[in-house]
């Protein structure tokens, strides 16, 4: 702590951040641009300048840049002194001298950090008469615009595309005052954080290219805090609506989860929504084709179904929510839900938790993620399956050599400094996956091979932890200085002695070791293996991170409500006991999942065709709300409340940005539907079922997760995530638009002049309007960021307890699950832990002979097939393709770009072969989730036949 | 001995050779040095009282002191000559790096044996081209010689020197900027601290010397810091190249005691003001120094007198204005160069400089006002030492704020004739 004066003031200060960042967290206002609280200080834009005085004599005192300003015990300056402002309002003066001043028209308008910079500092006369300078724009893909003429040179886009994010096609051209941000020519920005840099740069020159093709001013939009539903991550956004569409996405500021970040799935991700395939009435099928019903014809033909008493088999689903899925699961009875994913891929999440829950290492969120010194990637190609988890590794391999720069008392938030001290190193990096990936470009060392080959090296990496003295060799200079490398080494036991040696020396060296690992090569080896790691280095008195990635937004979810999975319905359908119901009339109700994406379509005809009476809550056309009987509109993200549980096991809300004016509503409003009215006794479900319906309250949102921790009471939390529906904030509820919201009275006056009642919201403390609470509200129901003359995403500052640091009254969300022994064990013999009975270890793998074991290979773009239905990132998923080992492609002839043929799901596909991906020999890869090749369940097995060369 | 540096120079303008050069007692120095721990070696040019003769004047000696040594000092360590020589004006380097580049070099050695330096660079101003070749030759002939690479002189001090030729930027001459440059980077200065002695190329212990400042390490070595110090007419020792330029009657450059007078440069060795032309005021350090005029005629040209006099030495070359020309164009043309070599990276600088020269002219053009001469004020205040990232807006600033206050008249009748008077 430090005791400094700011313009007489006495303010009592942590002394480790930089001036403008004590000043920011004190709340004063002090303008700035090219500082960033996650990309730190430069000293470019000399906007944030102050006078500091020596000491209390000096009268006179001296611009310094408070940005590069650290605090000393009784500094004293001053913000307001005419100096310093003339400076700032001079500098703001020169900024503008070229900026285009064409705010009615830039995308940025209203919402820009140079508009309110501007009126801050007070410049308001133009007194620069020549020419201003002008550039030429570029075509950056289907994300991000390019405008450079607005540009003011704070180097953030480049600082954060190329530093933060490792993205190597942005970059700095020219010099003087005529420097360019672009690419060295016109084309799609590679990274898959590019739209970042429509928040990151402070005014137009990078705008959201999705936002423009609906564009809306910033306060002319409802919003919604709401959390991405694209990956197992769980960031917080906020989602923006008018007219009845999405307009947009932003980044919502969660200090434990995705910071100031989020990736372009995420953000650009969202225009499924505002798909033309909506289903947005309910329909029945008549004649073999689905009609369009209305909502009560519907409900009466559906609760008409249930109250036959035929027996019922609900399918869940890894997107909807805790509450739909819950809702889903007391209709249909305990014994009849099943999660809807396969098999293979539940039991994973299953002993993923248990392996979490019941290990003894600390699952970090993803923000603590960045504080790790050491990382060791197990199986994962984290940028695809895990995007910001990808981003936050990156920091991570920053650690090791920033922790040596602090040491010579040069501070962490003097980013330039730092840097050159650095110089590019990274700390102790190990990336061992099938194949080649984006982060191997920062590792130490990479291993590629089979998944079972990556679990013996982790394996081997957990022995040696476990038995320190066998790496003492390894550690020594000599063994560093010749890796391994697997080119070279004939023997794949001696290259995983030898790189398993050198890892667990790193990992023991260092302070806070992680491990990354996942479901997504659906092996449980690989699992095993990275939580022996972690637990064996808590056992070496380390403080390690164990991450884990799954596949969707809700997967822990789902899972932690069912433990049965897709072939347990599919095999299985009910226990004995029922009586009058035959398997083949029962009633499958499926919820917000295409069960042709999960498995094979010959299993999923065969399961649908057995089923008389099948009800679909879906929100886009798939393959299987065609197989409906009865088909209800589901609410997507953007219409829905509900809770989520990410890969750390945190439990988050999220909020529905707008109430439709059609059929479309929450899964759970609907089975609300069939749950209250339908009587328990009726019909004759299984007699386990009935407590379930009977007893539950599912009168409104918070009753329903009162009834779902009634039953599932580890979910407890789950009722603490959010102020309930009653809350009010100075009696108000929380308005999800901005008080300048505009054209109320307006909008609907082609239809109707008199103004509608704006619709309600009862499930929670948000409304529907402009008018409510204007002050800063609890985090989790913040729908939008506004403050006095801050109108641009920066006035997240107002929000945080000091800048950078955690939202006012706590970040959001709850962590489920805590390791159950918090201490490092004294005798891991006894270890209750999962690790302590390690399954076998695999055999390595062996090629077979004329037959490809085929792996999933991920995709940012296309492998989450709901976002690939949004037209921006329809532009960047990759056509079909199979990947194939360089060795064994040329000694079949087949070259890069070739056609082979293969057969899956019964069908023939010609497609063309990639080369150098790293895979290894006996091993084919088929990218996951694409549309074109839905339904494959991996790893199998293939043939290949070479198709004719084009 | 009263010209050290350039008395071995030839006058047909080619460089000494290897052979040529330990004629007259080159190496030897080096070979003296070598014999001396490296820390006397820094001793030895601190007492002598060297000031860096790049234009800011820091003592050669204690920027050599703050590298770190020892066994805990990291092992890779970079010895740089910035022949950069871009400065408005100056052409002293020039003349020696082709006349004598073994000269030099033997500085080089001995200033990175000082510091325990493994690698060193020269980095030069890509026009000069003679001084290329020479250079090039040179060390060819040092590491043949034995004074370069391994075993230097038969000891146990290694070293490495390559040359740099600059792809010609005057921001590289910056020594931060000039470290990116040699790093591969976009030529912006850095952050100080850290300084480069400590953390400098590649992230490690740099020292970044002026060639004239090297130049002088061997003769110091030679004959010791007092022989260095009472070169001086001062109390800041050594001799000082310093050159003339504009209506002089003899431009050229000469080797003088530190501390000569003003007068003394003008009258004596550049033979005075052309007939027909007044003098009128002068840049005595270059193109990034204030003027000065008839008054300071006297003033001992060293680092602190002409400081104390409103100025800056720098690198002690004039550039003399005179009568028939337009004061206004004058700074125009050095506001121009300023502008267009900012790098780019700070506000004030990158905006600040295109619109003092837009300004500047437009007075020329005969278009000016009078509240263009505030602007341009400002713009001086603006651009002031420590408003910007580094030396190079500040330095563009002190031609335009000594113009303003001691040629006011000129600025006015510009605006008031509508045209420039010198026209």
């Amino acid at each position: 702590m430090a005791s400094i004066l700011i313009d007489n003031t006495a303010h009592e200060v942590d002394g480790s951040k930089n001036l403008l960042a004590t000043c920011l967290s004190l709340g004063l206002n002090l303008p700035y641009f090219c500082w960033h609280p996650a990309l730190h200080s430069v000293g470019a834009c000399r906007q944030c300048a102050v006078l500091k005085y020596k000491n209390a004599e000096d009268t006179k005192g001296k611009i310094v840049m408070a940005c590069l300003e650290p605090i000393a015990d009784q500094l004293r300056i001053s913000i307001e002194a005419p100096e310093a402002r003339q400076f700032r309002a001079g500098n703001i003066e020169a900024l503008m001298t070229n900026h285009p001043h064409d705010c009615p028209v830039c995308d940025e308008g209203g919402e820009c950090h140079l508009q309110d910079m501007t009126v801050m500092t007070g410049h308001n006369c133009r007194r620069y008469e020549f020419k201003k300078r002008t550039h030429t724009n570029q075509y950056l893909g289907p994300f991000v615009n390019h405008e450079m003429n607005r540009c003011i040179q704070c180097y953030r886009c480049v600082r954060f595309y190329k530093e933060y994010a490792g993205g190597k096609d942005l970059d700095v051209f020219a010099s003087h005052d005529d420097v360019y941000f672009g690419r060295h020519e016109e084309g799609v920005l590679e990274s898959e954080f590019s739209g970042n840099l429509v928040e990151v740069c402070p005014t137009g020159v990078f705008t959201d290219k999705t936002l423009k093709k609906h564009f809306t001013r910033k306060w002319d939009l409802t919003d919604a805090p709401s959390i991405c539903h694209q990956c197992g991550v769980g960031c917080n956004i906020i989602a923006s609506e008018r007219y009845g569409s999405i307009r947009r996405i932003l980044t919502r500021y969660n200090g434990d989860v995705n910071g100031y970040f989020l990736c372009d799935r995420g953000r650009f991700g969202y225009e499924y929504v505002n798909s033309p395939q909506r289903i947005l009435a309910p329909a029945i099928k008549q004649d073999g084709a689905l009609a369009p019903a209305s909502p009560d014809q519907a409900i009466r033909q559906i609760k008409a179904i249930i109250a036959s008493g035929k027996k019922m088999i609900g399918i869940g689903s890894p997107q909807a929510s805790l509450e739909s899925n819950f809702l889903l699961r007391q209709l249909v009875g305990p014994a009849h839900f099943y999660a809807g994913i396969p098999r293979a891929e539940g039991k994973l999440l299953q002993r993923l938790i248990a392996l979490l829950k019941n290990g003894k290492v600390r699952t970090p969120s993803l923000a603590e993620v960045k504080d790790f010194d050491a990382i060791f990637i197990i199986g994962e190609d984290v940028t695809n399956t895990a995007p910001m988890l990808a981003l936050n590794l990156r920091q991570a391999a920053k650690k090791a050599p920033v922790e040596l720069v602090k040491a010579m008392h040069i501070p962490e938030w003097n980013d330039a400094a730092v840097k050159d001290i650095v110089q590019g190193a990274t700390g102790p990096f190990y990336v061992a996956t099938p194949h080649i990936t984006a982060l191997d470009e920062i590792a130490t060392h990479t291993y590629h091979a089979h998944p079972d080959d990556v679990a013996r090296l982790a394996y081997a990496v957990a022995q040696h932890i476990n038995a320190p003295s066998s790496i003492a060799e390894a550690s020594s200079p000599a063994a560093n200085a010749h890796p391994p490398d697997a080119s070279t080494t004939a023997n794949p036991d001696a290259e995983i002695e030898a790189l398993s040696t050198l890892i667990a020396a790193a990992l023991i060296a260092a302070k806070r070791p992680l491990i990354v690992s996942g479901i997504s090569l659906y092996s449980q080896a690989l699992l095993d293996s990275a939580a022996g790691i972690a637990n064996a280095l808590k056992d070496q008195g380390k403080d390690p991170g164990l991450v884990f990635i799954v596949p969707e937004a809700n997967s822990i979810g789902l899972v932690m409500l069912s433990d049965r999975f897709l072939e347990d319905a599919i095999e299985n359908p009910g226990p004995e006991d029922e009586e009058e119901s035959t398997p083949d009339d029962a009633t499958l109700i499926i919820l917000e999942n295409d069960l042709y994406e999960r498995t094979f379509k010959s299993k999923i005809d065969q399961f649908l065709t057995r089923h008389k009476n099948i009800i679909v809550l879906d929100h886009i056309e798939n393959a299987t709300t065609r197989q409906a009987t009865h088909l209800l509109p589901a609410a997507t993200f953007a219409e829905a409340d509900g809770t989520l549980i990410n890969n750390e096991g945190r439990a988050q809300r999220f909020y529905q940005v707008h109430k439709p004016d059609n059929a479309v509503r929450s899964s759970w409003k609907w089975l609300q539907e069939f749950l209250l009215d339908t009587p328990g006794g009726t019909g004759s479900p299984a007699a386990s079922d009935k407590p379930h319906r009977s007893t539950i309250d599912t009168k409104n949102f918070d009753s329903i997760l009162e009834s779902l921790v009634r039953e599932f009471p580890d979910l407890i939390a789950i009722t603490t995530l959010a102020p309930a529906a009653g809350f009010r904030e100075s009696t108000q509820k929380i308005p999800r638009e901005p008080h300048r919201y505009s054209g109320r009275t307006a909008m609907h006056a082609n239809v109707n002049v008199n103004e509608p009642q704006p619709p309600k919201d009862d499930d929670s403390a948000l409304s529907f309007t402009m008018e409510g609470y204007e002050g800063v509200p609890p985090a989790a129901l913040t729908p939008f960021y506004w403050s006095p003359g801050w109108n641009s995403v920066q006035a997240i500052n107002k929000y945080q307890i000091e800048v950078g640091g955690p939202l006012h009254g706590g970040n959001p969300g709850k962590r489920l699950f805590e390791p159950a022994i918090p201490q490092p064990s004294l005798s891991p013999s006894i270890d209750p832990s999962a690790a302590a009975s390690l399954p076998p270890i695999p055999p390595s793998f062996t090629p077979m002979s004329g037959e490809w074991l085929v792996l999933p290979l991920y995709h940012i773009f296309g492998s989450d097939p709901l976002s690939a239905q949004s037209p921006a990132i329809k532009e960047r998923v990759p056509q079909p393709y199979i990947a194939l080992n360089d060795p064994d492609a040329a000694n079949a002839g087949i070259l890069e770009g070739h056609y082979v043929e293969i057969l899956l799901n019964g069908q023939k596909h010609r497609l063309p072969v990639k080369l150098h991906t790293g895979l290894p020999a006996g091993t084919a890869g088929l990218p996951k989730g694409l549309a074109a090749m839905a339904g494959l369940q991996f790893p199998f097995s293939i043939t290949i036949n070479s198709a004719p060369h084009d | 001995m009263d010209k050290p540096l350039t008395q071995h120079i030839k006058k047909d303008g080619s460089w000494l050779s290897l052979q040529e050069y330990e004629a007259v007692g080159g190496y030897q120095a080096l070979k003296k040095a070598l014999t001396l721990p490296p820390a006397e070696v820094t001793t030895i040019v601190t007492d002598s009282g060297l000031k860096g003769r790049g234009g800011a004047g820091f003592p050669t000696g204690s920027k050599w002191k703050t590298v770190p040594m020892g066994a805990d000092a990291p092992v890779t360590k970079y010895f740089i000559a910035n022949a950069d020589e871009m400065e408005p004006g100056s052409f002293k380097d020039r003349l020696l790096l082709e006349g004598n580049p073994h000269q030099l070099i033997e500085g080089i050695i001995i200033g990175a044996y000082a510091i325990q330096a493994r690698f060193s660079y020269i980095f030069l101003r890509w026009a000069y081209h003679q001084a290329a070749k020479a250079i090039t030759r040179c060390i060819h002939e040092a590491y043949e010689a034995g004074y370069l690479g391994e075993h230097i002189a038969g000891s146990d001090f290694k070293l490495d020197l390559s040359l740099h030729t600059s792809v010609g930027r005057y921001i590289c001459g910056e020594e931060t900027a000039l470290l990116n440059a040699l790093e591969g980077k976009r030529a912006n200065p850095r952050s100080k601290p850290p300084y480069p002695t400590v953390h400098g190329l590649f992230g490690k212990p740099t020292i970044v010397n002026n060639v004239e400042t090297l130049c002088n390490v061997p003769l110091i070595l030679t004959n010791g810091a007092d022989w260095f110090m009472k070169l001086s007419k001062t109390g800041e020792g050594g001799t000082k190249l310093y050159g003339a330029s504009g209506r002089v009657k003899r431009p050229g450059l000469w080797e003088l005691p530190l501390g000569v007078s003003l007068r003394e440069i003008l009258e004596e060795h550049a033979g005075g003001m052309k007939a027909g032309y007044q003098f009128k005021g002068v840049l005595p350090g270059g193109g990034s120094t204030d003027f000065l005029t008839e008054e300071h005629m006297d003033v001992p040209m060293d680092y602190k007198s002409v400081n104390a006099a409103g100025s800056r030495l720098g690198t002690g070359t004039l550039i003399i204005l005179d009568d028939k020309t337009c004061p206004v164009g004058m700074v125009r043309n050095l506001e121009q160069f300023f502008a267009q070599e900012s790098c780019g990276w700070c506000t004030p600088c990158r905006e600040g400089l295109p619109w003092t020269t837009k300004l500047l002219d437009s007075l020329e053009k005969g278009t000016g006002k009078m509240e263009d001469l505030d602007i341009l004020t400002f713009q001086t205040h603006y651009m002031a030492p420590g408003n910007t990232f580094c030396a190079l807006a500040p330095g563009a600033m002190e031609p335009l704020q000594s113009a303003l206050r001691l040629f006011r008249a000129d600025f006015e009748r510009h605006i008031h004739e509508h045209k420039c008077p010198w026209e």
